[in-house]
């Protein structure tokens, strides 16, 4: 056992491995804002209430038709992603020819459907969603305790963060998505289906946001306010970041996670507003964020 | 949207023949909408209820304030409950912990939205489009947990039982009526300032930037200076709204500074017409009837609100007014 400037090295790896859990989280949404974000050149507001709806369908799954966490961990991005099809095919498709400001606007509108609806039906308060068997206890790192869930969760989001990447910096679909980001007419002359690509897109950002919400729905619970609050500090990060390059939302929002977990450590008071003061500082020295290129 | 779009009716609708005056034609008609208005304003604390009066008349000069910015700088700020509600604490902690008279109170609140709004706009400017609208929501959220923690707005309690006080020492604002004339001046004041601001040259070079900012910057403007004093009159106007409020309900509390709040003064002007003089008013007006309605039923609020955010942008993106000028014979001017 030591200590750190007076914090003991349980609590200091203790907020540490949170901030990096709330990073993981961070760089999942900001991916999936991100990705849509270059392809449909929409903000895409309601990516906080869909995180939700995924954890509520893991929980609904559960409740009402016994599906337990690996089956939700499937099937909820699924769902949501069928939504965001939906979505996308009824009424974002209408609004790509005007100002991108209304595609804001209508995705904030949903993201308030969303959440008002879940919060009518199930109220304020979290429902508590079980860690699934496999990962319940933990282990003894010698400096600190790590919950299996915990790791799991970082391990997870890694994962299909860099995959995400993989697919689409280095593979032939991946080439047609960046293509169609920078020249959707000419890549739609190709022979490429461009709108099929454009729904596919917005479905699997959104799915990226139900996949974080079944990850995030037993270690905070599922409750219809989860995701209003952390989706403006994705933004902030996306900010930081710059929507410029899908490895710049994975690192920024990984960062600004641990950045967060230490704030907590040493000025608890200030954690809440640490992103947004980085945020300030950024935009003052570099206004296209740190991966950003002016646009 | 072109420089015709300057017609008006007033809110509560006084015949056709001032509606279809443009402003450009004849000052009479400017003249005539704002008697009109005045009228119905004059009377109607006698027919509805004073203290709803004067929650629409707060928000209509809040979406007013909003509008100067989206409907004629065309920037969306999605931050402005940050001055609306950080105004309200400023109001309500000077009137009621330091015993200052509303109008000082009012006017701290002003002053400390604007210099807010200076250091927002300082900030925020430095990107566009919906960056800009990022950085305004990601600021007001830092104002919000700053409201959280402070001491001195109370947290989830906010300031509560502030004293109306007497205006200027002579006018006691206790008596409702007294302070429904005092709201509807300073909602008059405020709408002659954004008025007089539209229809400057100021708010000329405004439009140029809106409608295309490289040029007008080719054409020697220094866009980001325009595009901040819009920004800082804005958050001043803002602030004011919102220490009425707090001196009209005796009460600043967090909900004013939530970011759904900064999303419902999207939705009023919205609804009413971005760009439109009195599009904010009327859309202030409906939401506010809209939730006081609401509230007795057990509809959810945000998912009706929600619902009519989503029509508006699929269906008139112009707002009402908007789309009653459009439908409108344009007049030579």
């Amino acid at each position: 056992m030591f200590s750190l400037l007076g914090v003991p090295s349980q609590v200091l790896f203790g907020q540490l491995l949170l901030g990096l859990i709330n990073g993981s989280f961070y760089a999942l949404l900001s991916l999936g804002l991100a990705v849509i974000f270059g392809m449909l050149n929409v903000v895409n507001m309601a990516h906080g209430a869909l995180y939700m709806v995924g954890a509520f369908v893991a929980w609904l799954l559960l409740t009402y038709a016994g599906v337990g966490y690996w089956g939700a961990l499937v099937l909820a991005p699924i769902a949501v992603g069928l939504v965001g099809l939906v979505l996308e095919r009824t009424m974002l498709r209408r609004l790509y020819k005007v100002d991108h400001l209304y595609g804001l606007l209508l995705t904030f509108g949903l993201a308030l459907i969303f959440e008002g609806a879940f919060r009518h039906q199930y109220g304020v308060s979290g429902q508590p969603y079980p860690i699934p068997d496999l990962l319940k206890g933990g282990q003894n790192l010698g400096f600190m305790f790590l919950p299996n869930y915990r790791g799991w969760v970082i391990v997870a989001s890694l994962v299909v963060c860099f995959g995400t990447w993989f697919a689409i910096e280095r593979t032939k679909l991946g080439a047609y998505l960046r293509a169609a980001t920078e020249n959707p007419t000419l890549v739609q002359a190709f022979g490429i289906n461009v709108p099929v690509m454009v729904s596919l897109t917005y479905g699997f950002g959104v799915a990226l946001a139900g996949l974080a919400g079944v990850l995030a729905a037993p270690i905070y619970q599922v409750s219809p306010l989860m995701g209003s609050n952390l989706i403006i500090i994705v933004f902030a990060v996306v900010v930081i970041g710059g929507m410029g390059s899908i490895m710049g939302a994975i690192v920024t929002g990984l960062g600004l996670g641990l950045l967060e977990g230490l704030t907590k450590v040493f000025y608890p008071e200030a954690s809440n507003i640490v992103v947004f003061v980085i945020m300030a500082i950024v935009l003052l020295i570099k206004p296209a964020g740190l991966f950003g290129r002016e646009r | 949207m072109t420089a015709h779009t300057s017609a008006k009716t007033p809110a509560g609708g006084s015949g056709r023949s001032s509606a279809a005056l443009t402003v450009r034609g004849s000052a009479t008609g400017t003249a005539l909408a704002a008697a009109g208005f005045l009228l119905v304003a004059g009377l109607a604390p006698y027919v509805l209820y004073p203290v709803f009066l004067m929650k629409v008349l707060c928000f209509a000069l809040f979406a007013c304030a909003f509008n100067l910015l989206i409907g004629y700088a065309g920037l969306l700020s999605f931050g402005h409950a940050a001055f609306f509600g950080g105004a309200a604490y400023i109001a309500a902690h000077t009137v009621k912990e330091w015993g200052w008279s509303p109008e000082l109170g009012l006017l701290a609140a002003t002053v400390v939205a604007a210099g807010l709004g200076l250091v927002f706009g300082l900030l925020a400017i430095r990107r566009q489009g919906i960056y800009f609208a990022m950085i305004t929501l990601a600021l007001s959220q830092m104002v919000f947990f700053l409201a959280l923690q402070l001491p001195f707005t109370h947290g989830e309690d906010g300031i509560q039982a502030v004293p109306r006080g007497l205006l200027f020492g002579l006018f006691d604002l206790s008596q409702p009526l007294t302070m429904y004339y005092t709201v509807l001046a300073i909602f008059v004041g405020g709408f002659a300032i954004i008025w007089r601001t539209v229809h400057s040259p100021f708010g000329q070079v405004l439009k140029a930037i809106r409608e295309n900012e490289p040029r007008a910057v080719s054409l020697g403007y220094r866009t980001e200076r325009y595009k901040l004093l819009a920004f800082v009159l804005s958050a001043s106007l803002a602030g004011l709204a919102g220490g009425t409020k707090a001196i009209v309900f005796q009460l600043a509390s967090l909900t004013d500074v939530t970011w759904q709040m900064s999303g419902e003064v999207v939705l009023m002007t919205l609804l009413g017409g971005m760009g439109t003089l009195f599009g904010p008013v009327v859309g202030a007006a409906l939401v506010v009837t809209l939730e006081s309605y609401l509230a007795a039923t057990s509809l959810p609020v945000p998912v009706v609100i929600g619902c009519i955010f989503v029509v508006c942008v699929l269906l008139f993106r112009r707002g009402i007014i908007g789309e009653l000028l459009a439908r409108m014979p344009k007049r030579g001017g």
